[in-house]
């Protein structure tokens, strides 16, 4: 045993292994909170990535990282890894002529995907433009922090932004560790455990559509959605990025549901659908109506269409 | 028994040497320790309460740590640089030049790795990044080509120094076979860290700042005239300090070559200046952020035009043989360039890749004081790491500090 071995006063040798093991783990424990020296920790500092993680692999995390959560914000999540539905390709239309600027879709994405409330972080972006003035790719002329009484303003009209998922999108060239990519149906997502904060992809987005967790969210506990994905919207961390994943949540199952942002629009602005299905509501929009989409000139090829309907 | 102890000794020989010194230099130990326990404890909290407690936000997502960062990998390209002409006319101190340079080469990039994790909002999580551990993005991340390229040129300097002063230290002579495929490999490894970091924002098509290809040669020929800048300030302070010979004429011909290095950034920087302002499409935003502000937002434009004059003016005294071969005007003229490109290298090249947002957005940004203090503290950390190495590495190599080899060896 090697208490015994250490006890013993003839064996002088202290061998270099036991002593490199010794000094790793004295100089473990300085760094580490003493509360989090158990075995967890390692387990969650050694966690794979998600693609690499096999199906037993995957539940081990997934009921750790619920015991995790309801430890800390003391609610019972249901850690969803639905995967995609084959023969899908999510895409989205949005009637600008429709939208009257009323940021329903903001704050129920915010419920939907548990945002931190504190500090606030939003992933939709609602732009406001003066009507007669400059086509909707020039931003400088835009703002997001209108504050009238009352919208739609007369002079205004208004544009949502938000992740444009991308078929080629920039942020998951840029990522140095493969920690976001796009989903066989089309969604752009983040492994939160993997990430390393590095913002290289907020960089690289044109639509300004990733956020960082600049300080550590924080969400009550009356308001958290507990029916989550975990490539969506689970609890994040802070120094790590989320974006719109569509509420995969919500859009993968079967039947699926639209996102927290469709249901909410109180003037059916926006459209949401199956791009490889002929009769899909958005597959009608993009054939019927001019749509066109932003920043094309970029090449990145976004599934999220705008058009005027009226 | 003694074999083994050997090394123990030379140790405190070792520390001996660096812990002898006059007040100047106690003064000066000091003074770094205090601001490496000032950053230290400023990083703790930005560790424990995150990012939030710097002025970074989702709009301007990198700022004074990546800025830093971008400015120290020209510095630690361009000291090694200086071989090439260092060779080509033959100067006399080339040795010196090369083991200078890659000294503070090692401690540039140290510097750089440090920003870097100041950086990141995981560093915990550093390991996902390499290869076979993690999940190194390659070749598609310029990030993970920086990765390869910063400690590649690490490690090569490493080997290139720890060669030569072991074989000094030992009172052996060097091989020169030996030191020159790894200086030989050193010089396009230089250029390419430079060129790599460049591409780096370069690739961005997101922010039209960056995503010009006058961005990598401005690197290169800004890095030239600021890393070599340095290393005429540090010439004079280790011919002063030791008993290295350095001669004046080595000393001007490098600054002859650094007016031209920034005759050429100045030519560049026109180039820019001329295609943003007289096409004057929406791509201009971010250059008339800079040098003239953007809807009343213009924090950056004194320093801009600060960092322009000091760089012309400098431009004026290296190129007249009078001023830049009289010490004091030489010596301005080497601040004034540190000075002005660490301001366009820096802030002035990473903050208007985020203003105007890519929504338009202008949020102005300017470093808080915690951003300020974990600077300090990294850049006192590479001068302090610096100054040890000297103090070690300038007896060793002037003879004055020898460890006894073991005779077996011999």
């Amino acid at each position: 045993m090697p208490k015994n071995n250490a006890k013993n006063p003839c064996s002088k040798k202290v061998r270099r292994r036991t002593f490199l093991k010794g000094a790793a783990l004295g100089l473990a424990s300085f760094a580490l909170p003493p509360a989090h020296a158990d075995a967890t920790f390692w387990e969650s500092f050694f966690q794979k990535h998600f693609r690499e993680m096999n199906e037993d692999e995957l539940k081990s995390v997934i009921s750790r990282l619920e015991e995790e959560y309801r430890e800390e914000y003391d609610v019972q999540f249901n850690i969803k890894a639905t995967k995609p539905i084959d023969g899908v390709q999510y895409g989205y239309g949005l009637d600008l002529s429709r939208c009257i600027g009323c940021r329903r879709c903001v704050y129920a994405c915010v419920e939907e995907n548990n945002q931190s409330r504190d500090p606030q972080i939003h992933w939709i972006s609602v732009l406001q433009f003066e009507k007669g003035h400059k086509w909707v790719n020039i931003f400088e002329e835009a703002t997001k922090y209108y504050n009238p009484h009352e919208v739609p303003e007369e002079e205004f009209f208004y544009m949502p932004v938000q992740c444009q998922q991308c078929e080629n999108p920039p942020c998951v060239k840029v990522c140095p560790t493969k920690a976001t990519w796009k989903e066989r149906d089309g969604i752009t997502v983040v492994d939160y455990n993997w990430c390393i904060g590095c913002r290289y992809c907020m960089a690289a987005c044109p639509y300004g559509a990733r956020r960082f967790n600049w300080g550590k969210p924080r969400v009550s506990k009356e308001e958290y959605n507990a029916d989550v994905h975990y490539l969506g919207n689970r609890p994040r961390y802070k120094g790590v990025v989320e974006k719109c994943t569509f509420c995969i949540q919500r859009t993968r199952e079967e039947p699926g549901r639209y996102p927290a942002c469709v249901e909410i629009c109180p003037v059916g602005a926006r459209k949401f659908g199956n791009l490889l299905d002929p009769h899909s509501e958005i597959r009608y929009c993009i054939e019927n109506k001019r749509v066109f989409r932003l920043k094309e000139d970029l090449n990145t090829s976004p599934k999220f269409y705008y058009f005027f309907a009226t | 028994m003694s074999d083994i102890l050997q090394p123990v000794r030379n140790f405190f020989t070792t520390l001996k040497f660096i812990a002898k010194g006059n007040k100047w230099y106690y003064g000066w130990l000091a003074l770094l320790s205090v601001l490496i326990i000032s950053g230290i404890m400023s990083y703790i909290q930005q560790i424990d309460k995150g990012l939030i407690l710097t002025n970074m936000r989702d709009q301007v997502s990198w700022g004074f740590y990546i800025s830093n960062f971008t400015f120290l990998v020209g510095v630690a390209a361009a000291a090694v640089l200086l071989v090439i002409p260092a060779y080509l006319y033959n100067f006399k101190p080339i040795k010196e030049i090369v083991l200078l340079g890659e000294m503070l080469a090692i401690a540039a990039i140290i510097m750089c790795l440090l920003f870097v994790v100041s950086d990141m909002g995981r560093p915990e999580r550093g390991w996902h990044i390499l290869p076979i551990l993690g999940t190194m993005n390659f070749p598609a991340s310029l990030l993970a080509w920086d990765v390869i390229v910063l400690n590649g040129y690490l490690a090569i300097n490493c080997i290139a120094v720890f060669y030569v002063l072991y074989k000094l230290s030992l009172g052996k002579e060097y091989k020169m076979s030996v030191l020159w495929p790894i200086i030989i490999l050193s010089i396009p490894w230089a250029i390419s860290i430079h060129t790599v970091t460049a591409f780096l924002y370069n690739g961005l098509s997101s922010r039209p700042f960056w995503n010009a290809s006058i961005l990598a040669p401005r690197f290169i020929a800004s890095a030239l005239c600021s890393g070599p800048a340095l290393m005429l300030i540090l010439f004079q302070i280790v011919r002063k300090v030791s008993k290295m010979e350095i001669s004046n004429t080595a000393i001007f011909k490098i600054a002859e070559l650094i007016a031209y290095a920034m005759g050429i950034n100045l030519f560049l920087f026109g180039a820019e200046f001329f295609k943003e302002f007289y096409s004057g499409s929406v791509h201009l935003a971010p250059m008339e952020y800079l040098y003239f502000g953007l809807h009343g937002h213009s924090n950056l434009v004194g320093w801009m035009w600060t960092a322009f004059i000091f760089n012309l003016t400098a431009f004026f005294i290296f190129l007249r043989p009078k001023t830049r071969e009289n010490f004091l005007t030489l010596n301005i003229a080497c601040v004034l360039i540190i000075t002005g490109v660490y301001i366009e290298k820096g802030m002035g090249l990473i903050i208007p890749g985020f203003i105007p947002g890519t929504l338009g957005e202008i949020y102005e940004y300017g470093p808080s004081a915690l951003e300020k203090s974990v600077t300090l503290g990294i850049w006192a950390t590479g001068a302090l790491f610096f100054t040890l190495f000297l103090k070690f590495a300038l007896p060793v190599y002037t003879g004055e500090l020898r460890f006894k080899s073991s005779p077996d060896k011999d």
